[in-house]
């Protein structure tokens, strides 16, 4: 086993074994699923604005070359600059130069499951520029120095009580000021204020970008990412490459279902539309009244153009509204920190192998029981057991996982398709079983599947076959009509 | 598709070896709304564990070789598997898209095979007669049954009939058991903690025995149940409609 599998099965054993993730992940998973379920009650024809919204982004991904240019074009010309990063290290290099070229000595950040991926934080730490997550949520992981457990609920690992005593520890709240969650969140809100004001930069991801009109389109339940956006001088968006609608009517196809998925509203409490940065006074107008001078949109690859034209292409229509997640019954026990990367749970198992390599991230493809529960609840539709069997397909093709199996396998299919082998085989091994059984049960199996039995007994196989019987016309099983 | 009057019996690999009961419940129900049931003797496993896995050669394998031994007759095929329907339904096709010799065999098969609740609802119409007494009994929907071939009312259907209120959903009905094949062995202890979930759902309903249509997933819970000393048995759905289990 490879160091990273054995990381892999260390955090997941670690993740069953505390009983306080599990009751945090049973309150809100099943919260937000439900939510989910009802928020699409509330629309005719959900299965249609799905097929629409599938539609526009696998039409989108296949010409992904000419959104970009077209988005490009239009940002451009109204007044954002546009810069590529092939990599993390080029996109946290373009946001650390613009940094240190205007001075910037704080930066406030709003969600962005990117700069995660990216590690800007660290970049920009170690060039001196200390970034203030604005999300409650993220404010918390960082507070904690602890890393996000959801995508779009970032402490979801968290209770009330455990934030209460950080803010108490290291912020030195007191008790009344953590009382419960709305005095949590004011006591972070006057905090965070502070920060806002003498912010020069402000960081923000982007759900989706709109490619005709240039926008931008973020999506919040905090007034956080309004703040981030307008009162720094800077905004530095950084978005996934694939994070594009051609035009503002997909947007609005798209929006509907996002909100819905993700927290189970029909729309997000702030849904911010940014077209370029402030506009100044001209000889037309007085232009506005607030924005940044300037906005700078940092367009991420980092392995994704990789998957483009490939089999796993389809998880670029992903739009991180992580209903996959919630619906999910091995992140429901798991959690999101034992998938070890920043995007958890379905998509994470195909996100993380297809963008950094398989080499770390073979695990992930097989810690799935691949109930189809994800695929069923995708506002996108996209068939992620599928992409979990291609990405298994590839762990043996480059003969990664267990060697028992690499031999196993290829027996078993060679015994499955002798028919005479394998019912003599099969007639010897219900022998031997029922020499090792009790009352038609084994509660210990040999080798590698002895971790069945670690919680569960196994049957001992019938004596003979049902084939076997039905051809030697054995009495044959009674009904009682 | 019109009534057929033979059908051939699929039977999957654990029924064969773990629960022949099952086969011949099956068998049972097929031949009392008076069908020709034939059991090809040559049929093994339908290759989804090698599937599932990654190992897709040796699927292919399986896949032909099932192709083969159910295409010797047109008959239709029923399966008392959803995950094994769903494989030869949908995997086949595409898995032996590019083989000349055998893409129009599996596209051909994968027309006329069935699920067994679903031949019994949906092609022969079947409503059984209701059984006044019996266990109290709580629907799993197995996954890939519900998921891939939309198995949602059939088998509902046909136990409310027998058992009319004695009948409900398991909470949770449509959770995965945790069992997903070699999954339950290579990450066994988050098998194993759906499974405990899937069992306290079990004790919650009340209910004496857990049906559904697959035996992998009652030959999960069953290990669970059994390991635990419950008196809950896991049931599959032929077995009620074949009254073999209504002592
Ligand atoms: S894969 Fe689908 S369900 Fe999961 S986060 Fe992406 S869009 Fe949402």
């Amino acid at each position: 086993m490879t160091e990273a599998s054995a990381r892999f099965h260390r955090s997941v054993a670690e993740a069953l074994a505390d009983p306080h993730l599990r009751q945090a992940l049973d309150r809100t998973t099943g919260r937000l699923a439900g939510g989910l379920a009802k928020a699409f009650a509330t629309i005719p024809d959900a299965g249609a604005l799905r097929d629409t919204a599938r539609r526009i982004r696998a039409h989108t991904i296949a010409h992904l070359d000419q959104h970009l240019d077209q988005f490009e074009r239009a940002a451009t010309a109204r007044g954002c600059h546009v810069h590529w990063a092939p990599t993390a290290a080029d996109a946290t290099r373009l946001v650390v130069d613009i940094a240190r070229a205007r001075g910037v000595s704080l930066a406030v950040k709003s969600k962005s499951m990117v700069t995660e991926e990216i590690e800007l934080n660290a970049a920009l730490g170690a060039a001196g520029v200390r970034v203030v997550e604005s999300d409650l949520g993220e404010f918390v992981v960082q507070l904690a120095d602890d890393r996000p457990s959801h995508i779009i609920a970032p402490i979801v690992h968290m209770s009330r009580d455990d934030v209460a005593r950080l803010f108490e520890d290291k912020l030195g709240a007191r008790p009344d000021e953590v009382a419960d969650i709305p005095a949590i969140t004011a006591f972070a809100r006057r905090t965070l204020r502070q920060e806002f004001l003498q912010a020069g930069m402000g960081i923000s991801g982007v759900n989706l970008a709109v490619a005709d009109t240039g926008s931008l389109c973020l999506v919040t339940n905090e007034g956080n990412g309004r703040l981030t956006t307008t009162l720094p001088r800077v905004h530095v968006a950084v978005m996934g490459l694939e994070r594009i609608v051609p035009t503002a009517a997909d947007l609005g196809v798209v929006l509907q279902l996002l909100a819905r998925s993700a927290t189970g509203q029909a729309l997000s409490v702030y849904t911010n539309i940014i077209t370029g940065p402030r506009r100044p006074a001209t000889s037309d107008g007085p232009g506005e009244p607030d924005g940044p001078d300037e906005l700078h949109i940092v367009v991420v690859d980092n392995g994704r153009s990789r998957l483009l034209g490939g089999e796993l292409a389809e998880i670029l229509y992903c739009v991180r509204c992580g209903a996959c997640l919630n619906i999910c019954p091995v992140y429901h026990h798991i959690g999101g920190h034992a998938y070890g990367g920043v995007y958890p749970g379905p998509v994470g198992s195909v996100v993380s192998p297809g963008l950094m390599g398989l080499d770390e991230w073979s695990e992930l493809p097989h810690a799935s029981s691949l109930c189809g529960a994800c695929r069923d609840v995708c506002p996108v539709r996209i068939d992620l057991p599928r992409l979990l069997l291609n990405l298994r397909a590839q762990t043996v093709a480059a003969r990664m996982g267990p060697a028992w199996l690499r031999i196993a396998m290829p027996l078993y299919a060679a015994i499955a398709t002798r028919p005479v082998l394998y019912r003599w085989l099969g007639s010897l091994a219900a022998r031997l079983s029922r020499m090792m059984g009790h009352d038609g049960w084994l509660d210990r199996l040999p080798g590698p599947l002895s971790a069945w039995t670690t919680e569960r007994d196994f049957p001992v196989p019938a004596p003979r076959s049902f084939v076997q019987e039905h051809h030697a016309h054995a009495p044959r099983a009674g009904g009682c009509e | 598709m019109t009534r057929p009057t033979r059908v051939q019996l699929f039977v999957t690999c654990l029924v064969d070896r773990f629960y022949p009961s099952v086969g011949h419940a099956v068998v049972a129900v097929l031949e009392r709304q008076g069908l020709d049931v034939s059991v090809p003797m040559d049929q093994t496993c339908c290759g989804q564990p090698a599937f599932n896995g990654g190992f897709t050669d040796d699927a292919r394998r399986m896949a032909r070789h099932t192709v083969d031994v159910l295409s010797a007759s047109p008959d239709p095929v029923v399966v008392p598997s959803g995950s094994c329907a769903d494989m030869i339904v949908h995997r086949y096709p595409e898995l032996l898209a590019d083989d000349a010799a055998y893409a129009a065999r599996a596209r051909d098969l994968a027309a006329r095979t069935f699920e067994f609740t679903q031949f019994l609802v949906d092609v022969l119409h079947v409503s059984p007669a209701a059984e006044p007494d019996g266990p109290r009994l709580a629907y799993h929907a197995s996954c890939h049954g519900l998921r891939g071939l939309g198995l949602v009312e059939q088998p509902r259907q046909l136990l409310r009939a027998v058992a009319g209120d004695r009948c409900t959903d398991l909470p949770g009905a449509g959770i995965c058991c945790g069992f997903g094949g070699l999954f339950a062995v290579k990450l066994a202890g988050i098998s194993a903690a759906m499974l405990a979930s899937k069992i306290e759902a079990i004790a919650e309903s009340g209910a004496d025995a857990v049906v559904a249509t697959d035996v992998s997933c009652l030959m999960h819970i069953g290990g669970g149940l059994h390991r635990r000393g419950s008196r809950v048995r896991p049931l599959h759905v032929a077995e009620i409609l074949a009254g073999t289990r209504h002592d």
